[in-house]
């Protein structure tokens, strides 16, 4: 496992070169242009200087290179810098956002808090939602518990976020006005009160993630665990004379993350790719805003640092999940 | 599951073919007979529906008096679902919807679960194929959606649109768009499922007696890889729906005045305070097609396993 | 301490509508929701509205625009005028004087050299200036004095009120900004995020594309203003749910343009916490009509473009048919209500530039199908008119994705269709549709439909260059990359010979007339150019906000510093 892991590590460096040429070749050839930003009465010669100072003219092979230059180089150079108070990457250019001239990595690091907060939180409540009502819906095929667990799992994942995050809106801060329908990013929180403040804003968009995320594990993982509750195994446990608790949640349990791995694993790098939707209807303003702003905008630099981090994440979960595998499953080699 | 091999055995035993059995067995789950008609009925709804009810969904009441006193209005004889901004007749608007709707979800959703096996079990089974696959799919993950549909659209509509007409071209695209964009996550479950598989006894043993891998694929492995998949399917029809919506909504699906039901409800929303059933009955439409098939996926998974058949 | 605020209080219901105690900072915080989020805080690196208008909080120009579209001295001591002798008699020099004792919000004083340093920092030929147009024909800037600036054009200018005029041409302090001239513009980004000002405000944080936090500027020339001591602009979400934080939540004290459809603004109304304000400027919705060929069977490089003309928008009859068909009134009332009016200018203010057109107000679709008979076009058999040699009026009518715009398209094809006109519609993504990309076959200028629709204004008060862009070079095509402002590929003699003539008219009633005349050439003679709907400026403020007066000729918060709160 050890030495795959290693092969799987190395191999995972061409990957990602190949995976970054083809994000920006896409993003290039997409037909938008950072011009769109800019009002009608500006004239035609004053977009073209503009754009001439962003450096959105020059040669694709150019502006490839000199991304991967700023991102393998210059910004490693830069943490180092920040870190040890050094001086390497005096003098040198960033990654600079088309959008508001500034590095895009200082953009990056002021959002991923907001992100990581809601967004992961909501991941992390969807989870334990949705483990424990998957395992026992499945324990209680067709029971009630089961129908309903199976109704509102499926229309809480048909009926899109705008929706439901509208109507949690609608219902929690306009008539009720128990929570802000508006994120305050700069919110701190230092004592008792800031922090019932943060969490009260954070309850209208966690719920609307939560549920969503909720919703789809909790049927991979009652459908991974039908499958097993059948096998012979788990008639040979309860002969044995093992207590149910522990032929359910040992024995098929086990044997029923498989499926529901590879899906955790999938839709962590999507955390910190945040939610779009959910972002913009509660001004998050996280990664996913930031994100879909720069596609709009066409902020090259900005769209391709921030898909190549998170290429990066997913061909480290993918692999993270690859080896859970075989913990889950002693069975399962790769050698 | 392990016991596929008994099967031959009980087709000699009894004369009924194996598809009929599976209805027999399909036909005593009571949540996949309802969902069924749920479904049938649905599709009747949009495809024969037009026959009886002939409103055209699109029309506007061209006088400009007579059309501000259509707009907004309740449900009545005249349209039962009422009307919406411009007047236009929702009952006629949710038929035309649903037609393409209800293909896109399953046309996509086909396209995306076939992809999805056909690479998750490929990967899983062989190993050679595995790393190249496995690499291939954090690719597409990884790839910005929206840039990557813009650049679709932008290189294939047109020819498209040439050779099928322009609403078959759409629909061609946009169903290739949404497959061709969502079957990495069925591909990566199905692969980590097959992992598992091939190490068991059974797989194992049909191994030892020289059963070609075509075969062990198709008899031993993909009947134990359904209910993740159909898991994935019924998913997979929601959010084809909704990415139809989002496709049309960003100009790169089918013209701005064809509605689909994920558009309705996407324009609906703005009305939610004022008049709550314009989002209602899309949202409903697509919650009841996805339960639907849900049940009927639950039910077929049942009837799949031989085990439980008998019961 | 609570006595006094008690009493404060109770002195405030008395004066009602008056001003709250006038003294810095007294009125705490104002919430401002822009729902499109502030990117960068220096005009000169981005012309988006939002960009422009929260940085006019820190920064200021020479000069202003009130809500009448008058102009009112800035950081100078008057308005330069040929009567005051600050232009010269040639109209090829303008001479500014800052007022007196003015600081930056550093406490250093603000001086001649600021302002000829912004001249060029803008004008540096590798900056990128995104206002470059503002400093158009401007020659030289010289210092004369410490408060005193000359402005030296290259040609007469009748209009020389552009440079260092609006919040698209502020001064930037030279102290700060020295070492970021040309190619270095863009890694300034402390300067960019937080310019030192002279405006009521200077910022404390700034997140991109989310919040602006900012402090009331211990320095600003008004010791007793502004009213409030911080400001947080929030950004991000759409329309609706900026005038919902206003209108229905009071989370928010101001929203910028708040444009939503009328039935949820009366809806959002009757919540009480708020109220919309509105303003009519020069943002016209309009149709254009190609008078090239975009048949896609043609090849690539020659669709619309001046080789082929149209096989039936090129007759006059036609367009106007289409025209007559439109109910105007409707399009507002489905769509903007309050937020706007119809029109058939292209120039629908100042008022003084505004024609008395108003033939097309009234529907008329029988007089719209009687003028195609006349050009020929007859009913086929499936209702839509074909003439003698088989063309057929069938037209793709293309815009960009707007709810609003998807409801005007609906609603002119089914007036189209009834006229006999087939139509097609297609919705095109903005970024893609105004982004201009050569590459792509859906961008505006590239105009591959028979009609489409959009929204143009010009900036500040003077029609001119906005009448120019419809010149026979001005038309885009493969030569000039598709960057041409001409879209509708219109060409005439007679209208290049009233553009020359208005470049040389200084008298205002003259140029008033000329620019009526181009006006009413594009529109109510050729139907080149078909008007539907002026469309105004939509905010919403909190009915605890006071002092909100709506500009549409300059930034929208250029009185921030005379808002207070209602208490």
């Amino acid at each position: 496992m050890f030495t795959y892991t290693l092969r799987r590590l190395l191999l995972a460096i061409p990957t990602l070169l190949v995976i970054s040429l083809v994000i920006f070749l896409l993003v290039d050839l997409a037909p938008g242009s950072p011009a769109s930003q800019i009002p009608l009465t500006v004239p035609a010669e004053v977009r073209m200087r503009i754009l001439e100072a962003m450096g959105a003219n020059e040669p694709i092979h150019v502006r490839y290179l000199l991304w991967l230059k700023q991102f393998f180089v210059v910004e490693p150079l830069v943490w180092v810098d920040a870190t040890f108070g050094t001086a390497f990457s005096e003098g040198m250019q960033r990654i600079l956002s088309w959008q508001s001239r500034s590095p895009v990595f200082d953009v990056i690091v002021e959002r991923l808090p907001q992100t990581l907060t809601v967004v992961g939180m909501a991941y992390v409540v969807g989870v334990l939602i949705a483990l424990p009502i998957g395992i026992y819906s499945a324990y209680r095929q067709y029971s009630w518990f089961d129908q309903i667990g199976t109704f509102v799992a499926m229309v809480g994942f048909s009926v899109p976020t705008f929706f439901t995050g509208l109507v949690l809106i609608l219902v929690f801060a306009v008539n009720l006005g128990w929570f802000p329908s508006i994120y305050n990013t700069s919110l701190r929180v230092t004592d008792w009160e800031s922090f019932v403040a943060q969490v009260r804003q954070m309850v209208l968009p966690v719920a609307v993630l939560a549920l969503y995320n909720a919703s789809q594990i909790s049927r991979y993982m009652r459908a991974s665990m039908l499958d097993n509750l059948n096998q012979d195994y788990v008639r040979t446990a309860r002969a044995k004379g093992l207590r149910e608790r522990v032929v359910v949640l040992k024995h098929v349990l086990r044997n029923s993350m498989i499926p529901v791995v590879t899906v955790i694993a999938l839709g962590i790098p999507t955390i910190f790719g945040g939610a779009i939707i959910t972002e913009q209807v509660f001004r998050v303003n996280g990664l996913g805003a930031l994100l879909i702003g720069a596609i709009q905008a066409s902020d090259l630099p900005m769209v391709q640092t921030l898909t190549f981090i998170f290429a990066v994440l997913i061909v480290i979960f993918n692999l993270i999940a690859d080896v859970l595998y075989g913990l889950l499953d002693p069975r399962i080699r790769y050698d | 599951m392990t016991d596929v091999p008994f099967q031959p055995d009980r087709a000699t035993e009894r004369p009924r073919s194996q598809w009929a059995e599976v209805w027999a067995q399909f036909k005593t789950h009571r949540g996949a007979l309802i969902g069924l008609a749920v479904f049938v009925a649905l599709v009747l709804f949009v495809s024969v529906g037009p026959l009886v009810w002939t409103r055209s969904p699109t029309y506007i009441n061209p006088n400009a008096a007579e059309m501000i006193l259509s707009r907004n209005k309740p449900p009545s004889w005249q349209a039962p679902l009422g009307t919406d901004q411009l007047g236009r007749d929702m009952l006629a608007r949710m038929m035309a919807g649903g037609q393409v709707s209800i293909a896109v979800g399953l046309v996509a959703m086909v396209i995306s679960m076939v992809l999805g096996t056909l690479v998750g079990v490929l990967a899983g089974y062989f190993r050679r194929l595995d790393g190249p696959l496995m690499r291939l799919t954090d690719l597409f993950l990884a790839l910005p959606l929206l840039p990557l549909l813009l650049v679709m659209v932008m290189l294939f509509r047109d020819p498209l649109a040439r050779s099928l007409g322009p609403e078959g071209g759409t629909f061609l695209l946009i169903v290739t768009a949404i497959g061709v964009t969502s079957w990495m996550q069925a591909a990566r479950i199905v692969r980590g499922e097959v992992l598992a598989l091939k190490e068991r006894e059974f797989v194992l043993a049909a191994r030892s007696i020289g059963t070609p891998a075509r075969r062990i694929i198709l008899r031993h492995i993909l009947p134990n890889i359904v209910s993740p998949i159909m898991v994935s399917a019924t998913l997979g029809i929601a959010s084809a729906i909704i990415t139809e919506s989002a496709l049309s909504f960003l100009g790169l699906g089918f013209p701005p005045d064809f509605p689909t039901w994920g558009r309705l409800l996407f324009d609906g929303v703005e009305y939610i305070q004022q008049y709550p059933a314009r989002v209602i009955w899309p949202g409903l439409a697509i919650s009841l097609i996805v339960l639907s098939v849900n049940y009927i996926g639950d039910g077929l998974r049942d009837a799949l396993d031989p085990r439980i058949r008998g019961r | 301490m609570r006595l006094r605020t008690a009493l404060m209080g109770a002195c405030a219901t008395a004066a009602m509508a008056l001003p709250a105690l006038a003294e810095r900072g007294s009125d705490g915080n104002v919430n401002i929701l822009y729902s499109q989020a502030v990117s960068i805080l220096n005009p000169y690196l981005s012309s988006g509205t939002k960009d422009v208008e929260v940085s006019s909080l820190i920064i200021e120009p020479l000069a202003g625009f009130d809500e009448k579209g008058n102009l009112f001295p800035r950081l100078a001591a008057e308005i330069p005028t040929l009567e005051n002798g600050g232009v010269s008699e040639d109209l090829t020099t303008i001479t500014w004087k800052l007022k007196e004792g003015l600081l930056w919000s550093d406490g250093t004083p603000v001086t001649s050299a600021d302002v000829v340093f912004s001249w060029q920092y803008c004008t540096h030929p590798e900056g990128g200036c995104a206002q470059a147009a503002r400093y158009e024909g401007v020659q030289s800037v010289e210092a004369i004095d410490e408060r005193t600036v000359k402005v030296t054009f290259s040609a007469p200018k009748p209009n020389p009120y552009s440079a260092f005029v609006g919040s698209t041409s502020p001064i930037i302090q030279k102290a700060q900004f020295q070492d970021c001239l040309g190619a270095a513009a863009a890694t300034c980004t402390a300067q960019n995020f937080g310019p030192i000002g002279t405006g009521p405000f200077r910022v404390t944080e700034f997140k991109v594309n989310d919040v602006v936090q900012l402090e009331a500027n211990p320095h600003y020339r008004d010791p007793e203003k502004p009213a409030f001591a911080t400001v947080m602009v929030k950004g991000g979400g759409d329309a609706a749910g900026a005038a919902r934080a206003v209108m229905e939540t009071g989370e928010f004290d101001y929203a910028w343009n708040t444009q939503i459809n009328p039935e949820l603004q009366a809806q959002m109304k009757a919540g009480g916490k708020g109220q919309f304000v509105s303003a009519f400027g020069t943002l016209v919705e309009r149709i254009e009509m190609n008078l090239t060929n975009p048949s896609p069977s043609l090849p690539e490089g020659e669709r619309s473009t001046v080789k082929h003309p149209h096989p039936f928008l090129t007759d006059a009859r036609v367009r106007k048919a289409l025209s007559m068909a439109i109910d105007r009134n409707l399009l507002v009332e489905v769509g903007y209500g309050e937020a706007g009016r119809p029109t058939c200018n292209l120039v629908p203010a100042p008022e003084i530039y505004a024609s008395d057109n108003t033939d097309c107000l009234t529907q008329d679709i029988e007089g719209a199908k009687a003028l195609l008979e006349e050009a020929g076009f007859t009913p086929g058999p499936d209702g839509i008119r074909v003439n003698a040699d088989g063309v057929r009026l069938s037209v793709l009518y293309q815009t960009s994705v707007n709810p609003v715009r998807q409801d005007f398209q609906a609603l002119i094809k089914q007036w189209w269709n009834e006229i006999g006109v087939e139509v097609e519609l297609k919705s095109i993504d903005p970024g893609v549709y105004f982004g201009g990309d050569p590459g792509s076959p859906d961008t505006f200028q590239k105009f591959y439909a028979d009609v489409e629709m959009y929204a143009n204004n010009f900036d500040g008060t003077d029609p001119e260059p906005y009448l120019a862009q419809y010149l026979c070079d001005k038309i885009p095509g493969p030569e000039n990359q598709w960057q041409g402002e001409n879209i509708n590929r219109y060409c005439d003699p007679a209208y290049e010979a009233l553009v020359r003539e208005l470049a040389q008219t200084r008298d205002i009633a003259a140029r008033a007339e000329l620019v009526k005349r181009m006006n009413d050439m594009l529109t109510k003679e050729s139907h080149v150019v078909v008007p539907l709907v002026d469309r105004g400026r939509l905010s919403a403020h909190s009915n605890t906000l006071g002092g909100v007066v709506l500009n549409v000729w300059d930034t929208e918060l250029w009185n921030v510093q005379d808002w207070y709160r209602i208490k």
